[in-house]
């Protein structure tokens, strides 16, 4: 299987009053035309490791890494109109505080509309109506009501499906979904995962899925990336995660809330100094 | 038995949509009482109405026994109900750090300490005071989650509004929070009302619970009969099934 993306040795560096926050620290995979899985600790670097490959680190943050390559193309040193070109088109990014990311001027069908004619000539009608299709495809209770609303306007799940649908009108090759779920019931949580994951069967797209919802890792990914302090502890089959190794992530699997288990206090993570070196 | 909360028959319109049609709750002092539902049901809107935040077009809103009027809060409103937004990006200043954040409400109340208190909030949370100097977008999304709630916590209401107050935690963060939430419920007799889409959580923070569906309330059940499978609803039992995880095919 040929990768669509290799990341070896990333690192993220901002340099604050206080000194150097390395948010990111060393990490290294490769994704094919697959589900990958990142899980981790609050902190660890998932966002930051997401936002580098997109090209959406801060400007005064370092990046480095030994390779950053997409489809053959190196990231690192490409210039900037070859990965804005890249944006939106071929890698998407659904981000994690969707409706402060999204543009608060902006009605939510004017985006998406937008970002398709961006990438597609299509007409103004038939982007319109394709963008009210994503939102019936998202389960948008009335579309067109909401396809006129501005990010204000929506609840916090509807504004995470507005960028849901935004990001994947495009078509990516490559979609980054940073708690793409996290504000939505369990019952529309579960449609919008069967949407990516028929991108990925049918049309062969990648997908990082960062979540802290670890049963739906579970249930939803191939492979599994545990993250804690900027690092990569842990690569593990999503199927074979009730049987992680590490001390962290056996942590984490003990201490999620279960229904019908009356734990009280929950328990909670010994964090050893030696999880971050 | 005192009621904390009060909602009859609360109507919010957005022109001629409704996000709540003819709502009803209570909230039992020092209990702890869950909403769940369908996103886009009106779960936050319920919230922000009893905080003077929606646009109520019928109904009444009694806290501790005072009957709230029109949109204002006063106060001593704030110094007993405090908020947990569902979007921490959106509550927080951006252009203040982590500190001028917590300060605020000590200085607009009165209250003293500051210093002690703040450090001790940033503690509970889990945020060392390395993070005190910090704004809002030098911070991950869990850890913006965790200065909302401290701030919330910081003036020692006795009824906190918590709109999916861990969704962006990871599993070992969420547990330390909702520990630390239920020892200060504990401590100071407060009253919750929790807003999750995580039944897991609903069902180990909750005594009580009203599942929402399209700006309505559809059953109200106890955790217990939830748990146990006491279900009424179609909607309520699908949730259910859906919390067990993603099925191929
Ligand atoms: N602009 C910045 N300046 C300094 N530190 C930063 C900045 N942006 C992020 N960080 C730090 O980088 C680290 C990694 O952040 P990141 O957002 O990747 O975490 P995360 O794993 O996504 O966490 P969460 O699950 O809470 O969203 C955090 O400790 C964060 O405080
Ligand atoms: N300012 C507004 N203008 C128009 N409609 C609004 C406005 N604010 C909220 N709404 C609508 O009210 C409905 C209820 O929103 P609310 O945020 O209460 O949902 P929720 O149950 O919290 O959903 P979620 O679980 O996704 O956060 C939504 O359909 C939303 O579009
Ligand atoms: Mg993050
Ligand atoms: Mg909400």
């Amino acid at each position: 299987m040929s990768a669509l993306l290799t990341v070896n040795d990333l690192r993220v560096r901002f340099p604050t009053r206080t000194g150097v926050v390395e948010a990111v620290r060393g990490v290294s995979f490769t994704l094919g035309r697959e589900r990958l899985g990142i899980v981790g600790e609050s902190g660890s670097g998932k966002s930051q490791t997401g936002r580098a490959i997109m090209g959406l680190t801060p400007s005064h943050a370092e990046v480095t890494a030994k390779t950053l390559s997409f489809g053959g193309i190196d990231l690192l040193s490409a210039p900037p109109k070859v990965r804005r070109d890249l944006r939106g088109k071929r890698i998407a990014m659904i981000l994690q505080d969707p409706k402060y990311s999204l543009n608060p001027v902006m009605s939510i069908g004017r985006q998406i509309v937008e970002t398709l004619r961006r990438h597609e000539s299509v007409s103004r009608s038939e982007a319109r109506e394709r963008a009210l299709d994503m939102l019936a495809a998202v389960q948008i209770r009335d579309p067109a009501r909401v396809f006129d609303l501005y990010p204000h306007e929506v609840s916090g799940g509807m504004g995470q499906r507005a960028m849901i649908a935004m990001m994947l009108v495009a078509g990516p090759e490559l979609l980054i979904a940073d708690e793409p779920t996290s504000a939505l019931d369990v019952t529309v949580q579960l449609e919008v995962l069967s949407i990516l994951d028929k991108l990925v069967a049918d049309r062969g797209m990648g997908l990082i899925f960062v979540s802290h919802d670890l049963r739906l890792v579970s249930s939803f990914c191939d492979r599994v990336l545990v993250m804690y302090a900027g690092k990569i502890v842990e690569e593990i089959a999503a199927s074979d995660l009730a049987s992680a190794k590490h001390p962290y992530t056996q942590g984490l699997l003990n201490c999620m809330p279960v229904i019908g288990a009356d734990r009280h206090p929950l328990p909670v993570l010994d964090r050893k100094p030696e999880w971050a070196l | 038995m005192t009621t904390a909360v009060s909602v009859q028959n609360l109507t919010v319109s957005y022109d001629d949509f409704k996000a709540l049609d003819a709502v009803g709750v209570d909230v039992v002092a020092g209990e702890s009482f869950g909403l769940v539902g369908e996103s886009g049901s009106g779960k936050s809107t319920l919230l922000r109405a009893v905080a003077g935040l929606a646009p109520v077009t019928e109904g009444t809103i009694r806290v501790e026994n005072r009957q709230l009027k029109g949109a204002r809060r006063d106060k001593a409103f704030y110094r007993s109900v405090q908020m947990v937004f569902q979007d921490p990006y959106g509550s927080l200043h951006p252009r203040q750090t982590v500190d001028r954040q917590l300060l605020e409400p000590l200085a607009i109340h009165g209250v003293g300490d500051g210093e002690r208190r703040i450090l001790k909030a940033l503690d509970e949370v889990g945020l060392g005071s390395g993070f005190r100097f910090r704004y809002p977008h030098q911070l991950s999304g869990g850890q913006r989650q965790r200065i909302a709630i401290a701030r919330a916590l910081i003036l020692e209401p006795s009824i906190l509004l918590l709109d999916e107050p861990t969704s962006a935690l990871d599993a070992s963060v969420q547990a330390e929070v909702l520990n630390l939430l239920e020892q200060v419920r504990r401590d100071r007799k407060l009253t919750f009302i929790m807003v999750s889409h995580d039944l897991g959580v609903v069902t180990h923070m909750c005594d009580r619970l009203a599942v929402m569906q399209n700006g309505r309330v559809v059953e109200r059940l106890s955790a217990a009969d939830l748990v146990a499978g006491r279900i009424g609803e179609e909607y309520t039992r699908n949730l259910m099934v859906a919390s067990k995880g993603f099925r191929r095919g």
